[in-house]
């Protein structure tokens, strides 16, 4: 092995010239992609940033005078105002973070730390309920709302994100807490650390980027979710995504408002989602991709 | 971290549930107390999720065999199979599945061939590559709602719409002032559906294919080009082969999601000109048409479509899972 790659370095030597003008190439494409992707949200920034008339023009106009106009519609005008409902997702969606973690976390050390027998087998059941279309129970569970008194609550609105993040939730946080080396927990151990020690010692310190991650990963699906909260909640508990749906009138100019509104609902994901974007893909996969 | 990646070099492929595996013959011997204590800790989440996804999902194959219209209260009865009968007599249910299959099936190939073209790109080192890649990264950030919000009024919308601006733009600087004004919404809404779709499962597949290109081993990538193997060589002999696993599982995942999408068809068209996908047609005739019984029908076909594509991911996830595990 050594030997074949130091022999032809001079050769390679010799084609960095070549390969610094690769580089640049690619680069330049890369930058170009990137800039494509990106083109509709920096639109729809742009778009908030203008007056309703200049957001409507064909061809777009690009330099037009930059103003707020559009995010005071949103907040705070004509309309309903979209705070109960952007309070709404964030109750939700952290209650139903909180609750994942309560749940999965205990289940995630079951599967790892000290696993259960065939927990490879309850690893793959979580993951198959997971592959269950949400539709598929969605009735029962309206039924099932509406005879214990719980539509339009947003209670009970966390409670279904829970079952809908618990499974991946499990999974992120197995493949964490497998990462701690069982040499350190036996040292601990032998040390006469009680159970609550080696957790709040050893574990939550080496666990506690993973277990971050995995609240971000399911507070995005709970925040994104729409098919849930239109379903199951009216008016006192309704959603910023169902909000969104609802608040478009067919009448007038309203592009600017409809940008500002789509950017103000999406920042939080947004947020949260560059903080864990190392991460987004394993959540999405089970931990089949790192 | 880095350590252990080293010493497993095929894979980012979750490695790490293997470690435990040894350890677990250990308890097997345990007693009954001890057994149950180290079950305790799952219980709660085992028995919350198979109550709030198994249990609904058996009413739901019950009430698939019902007469049940909320609007008809006293005509609640047992028909056996005739909801299921109507899902394929009716012409527009079948539509509903074709269409479901098509709108997957080009979403799914289309992000998979752009993901796999930037992930070769962003692999490669060049200037500002940690910026470009989480702005690659943004369109899957935006709130799927508010993106197709954003999709039917500010990008495909006829008049004003950034695509036929850009279109305007384009063709006035060539001096022309007829520039073709396509309205994809009204006349080809499965490609403006798909255009939406394709923009926000790019990065998906970028993300999962990026961690493929990573994981392969440097030294063999770099002994090759030393041996003289062109750049098209190794990337059909060694790239594509390795890769192979990480398209199967960007595929199935990918499929997963996208037959269960309801936003972007509720948003762009509201299942308006042929573009009813089964989930929103499940939406539909359950909240709008009150017919539960056709609804749990129409779910179980959903379930049975997402099964047959979950058996090969299962068996994709098993492999690796039991390759890790050596």
């Amino acid at each position: 092995m050594t030997t074949l790659t130091l022999q032809p370095r001079s050769r390679l030597q010799q084609r960095r010239t070549s390969s610094t003008r690769r580089r640049m190439l690619v680069g330049i494409s890369a930058w170009i992609v990137a800039l494509i992707a990106v083109a509709p949200i920096g639109w729809m920034v742009l778009t908030a940033l203008h007056s309703e008339t200049d957001a409507a023009t064909n061809p777009p106009s690009l330099f037009a005078p930059l103003t707020l106009d559009g995010f005071r519609a949103f907040f705070g005008g004509a309309g309903i105002s979209p705070w109960p409902p952007l309070l709404n997702s964030l109750t939700a969606s952290l209650l139903s973070v909180i609750l994942v973690l309560v749940l999965a976390f205990p289940a995630a050390f079951a599967l790892s730390i000290r696993p259960v027998q065939k927990w490879r087998d309850v690893m793959f059941f979580f993951l198959t309920t997971k592959m269950l279309p949400i539709v598929a129970a969605l009735l029962p569970l309206y039924l099932f709302a509406k005879a214990i008194g719980g539509l339009d609550n947003i209670f009970l609105l966390a409670v279904f994100y829970t079952v809908m993040n618990v499974p991946i939730a499990v999974w992120m946080l197995q493949s964490f807490l497998s990462e701690i080396p069982v040499e350190l927990m036996e040292a601990a151990q032998l040390d006469g650390a009680s159970l609550l020690t080696i957790l709040r010692k050893v574990i939550l310190p080496v666990a506690t980027p993973g277990i971050a991650a995995t609240a971000l990963i399911c507070f995005i699906f709970s925040w994104n979710d729409l098919l849930f909260a239109r379903v199951l909640t009216g008016t006192a508990a309704t959603t910023a995504p169902v909000f969104l749906t609802g608040f478009v009138s067919s009448q007038g100019l309203f592009l600017a408002t409809v940008s500002a509104g789509a950017l103000a609902v999406s920042l939080p994901v947004i947020a949260v989602g560059i903080a864990a974007q190392d991460r987004l893909v394993q959540g999405l996969t089970f931990g089949a991709v790192k | 971290m880095t350590t252990i990646r080293s010493v497993e070099p095929e894979s980012g492929l979750a490695p790490e549930t293997s470690r435990r595996a040894p350890r677990a013959p250990k308890h097997q011997g345990g007693s009954a107390t001890r057994r149950w204590s180290l079950r305790a800790p799952l219980l709660p989440a085992l028995i919350f999720t198979i109550a709030l996804t198994q249990l609904p999902f058996i009413g739901t194959l019950i009430v698939s065999f019902m007469e049940w219209n909320s609007l008809f209260p006293n005509d609640i009865g047992f028909i056996g199979l005739s909801n299921y009968a109507q899902v394929l007599a009716d012409a527009e249910l079948r539509n509903t599945i074709a269409f479901t299959v098509q709108l997957t099936a080009i979403v799914v190939v289309c992000s998979m061939v752009l993901g796999f073209a930037v992930a070769l790109l962003v692999n490669e080192k060049f200037f500002g590559r940690g910026v470009v890649r989480s702005l690659l990264v943004l369109p899957f950030l935006v709130v799927p709602v508010a993106g197709a919000l954003f999709w039917k009024h500010a990008i495909l919308n006829p008049s004003y719409g950034l695509i036929n601006g850009t279109l305007t733009a384009v063709w006035s600087a060539f001096g022309s002032s007829s520039p073709p004004q396509p309205d994809l919404l009204s006349t080809a809404p499965l490609v403006g559906i798909a255009l939406s779709l394709i923009w926000r499962w790019t990065p998906f597949m970028m993300l999962i294919l990026l961690a493929g290109l990573q994981s392969r081993r440097q030294e063999v990538m770099e002994a090759a080009a030393v041996d003289g193997a062109g750049a098209w060589n190794s990337f059909r002999y060694m790239t594509l082969p390795h890769m192979r696993r990480y398209l199967e599982l960007g595929g199935l995942f990918g499929s997963i999601y996208l037959v269960q999408e309801f936003d972007a068809i509720f948003m762009l068209t509201a299942g308006g000109l042929d573009t009813t996908n089964l989930p929103y047609a499940v939406y539909k005739t359950f909240y709008l048409a009150n017919d539960y019984g056709l609804a749990s029908a129409l779910g179980v076909v959903v379930v049975i479509g997402t099964i047959i594509i979950a058996m090969f991911t299962l068996r994709v996830l098993l492999s690796l899972f039991k390759e890790n595990a050596r």
